[in-house]
């Protein structure tokens, strides 16, 4: 399986990205510059957290014009995966591919530290790979993902099952305690945890694996059906 | 020419973070009967365009403000060249 790790200027866990899907999942990953304007070759792509443009204006709004980002949007309407980490996340909440935005931490700080998530939907291409209402543990390390939407599409994700991830100790006054959703089709995931810095043991966890697990294993149930 | 000037806020029922940190602090400063602190972004440029306020519009919903959690107003001021 062919991964693509875009890569804008500032981004920083592009290379943990690399590393994850390269060493810990054993497939193909390639860095795709942020002016690359054809992603057909590849069969995910994963947009890294860091700080793109700086975080600019607000975090992932200058990102969200990137050239990239509507090669990204097209591709999204085809149904093949899209995840979005941290900043990834952010830019997804920009460009409008999913629904809300993100706000300042409620106590302001930056939060660097391991914290327990709740996989609140495992029917997704993302989460198949753990259990309805796994406890697992990822790192978090941001300053602005305090999630907000109105209640109107607070209401609609739930309903459609779009929240993935829920934080069990909600850090950083998150909605709902969202730590990930998707959209309705429910192959764009944007999240605030980071599944690529917890793949191996070595790292302290790899409750992140079983994420670019599930990506492979719904992929290859994909293919067979389709060739 | 005209002189832009955007003010964007979070919307009215957003908590906005900062501004409760910052009201608190004046608390601790002894300045009282502060309330409803909001902070946010102010932006100017100069524009020279047929359709200002449309532009400006539309520059504000597009990209200097985020419509789902900002609000943002504007004022004009004709630029006088001599």
């Amino acid at each position: 399986m062919r991964f693509a790790v875009v890569v804008f200027p500032g981004s920083n866990c592009d290379t943990d990205m690399f590393y994850a899907i390269k060493e810990a999942l054993g497939e193909d990953a390639h860095y795709v510059s942020y002016r690359e304007s054809n992603l057909s070759n590849y069969d995910a792509i994963l947009l890294p957290g860091g700080f793109s443009y700086g975080d600019y204006l607000r975090s992932g709004s200058i990102a969200s014009f990137a050239p990239v980002m509507e090669a990204v949007r097209e591709y999204a309407e085809l149904g093949k995966p899209v995840l979005g980490v941290c900043n990834g996340f952010q830019i997804l909440l920009e460009t409008g591919l999913l629904p809300g935005a993100m706000k300042r931490n409620d106590h302001l700080k930056f939060i660097c530290e391991t914290t327990p998530i709740i996989v609140t939907n495992n029917q997704t291409m993302f989460s198949s790979e753990y259990r309805q209402d796994e406890r697992i543990s990822l790192p978090i390390a941001h300053a602005e993902g305090n999630y907000e939407c109105d209640d109107q599409t607070f209401d609609e994700l739930k309903r459609h099952n779009q929240i993935v991830f829920q934080y069990a100790d909600n850090p950083n006054g998150s909605k709902g305690d969202i730590a990930g959703i998707c959209n309705k089709q429910g192959n764009v995931l944007g999240m605030m945890p980071h599944p690529e810095r917890a793949t191996v043991d070595l790292l302290g966890c790899d409750d992140g694996l079983r994420l670019f697990e599930s990506i492979l294993v719904n992929w290859r149930e994909h293919h067979a059906v389709t060739s | 020419m005209v002189k832009v000037k955007v003010h964007v806020t979070l919307k009215e029922g957003v908590l906005d973070p900062q501004g409760k940190a910052v009201e608190k602090a004046l608390q601790a400063k002894d300045f009282h009967g502060v309330s409803d602190m909001r902070i946010g972004k102010y932006m100017e440029f100069t524009l020279e365009s047929s359709q200002v306020e449309r532009q400006v519009e539309e520059m504000c919903e597009q990209l200097l403000a985020n419509p789902v959690i900002e609000d943002y107003r504007y004022e004009l001021e004709e630029v006088v060249t001599s």
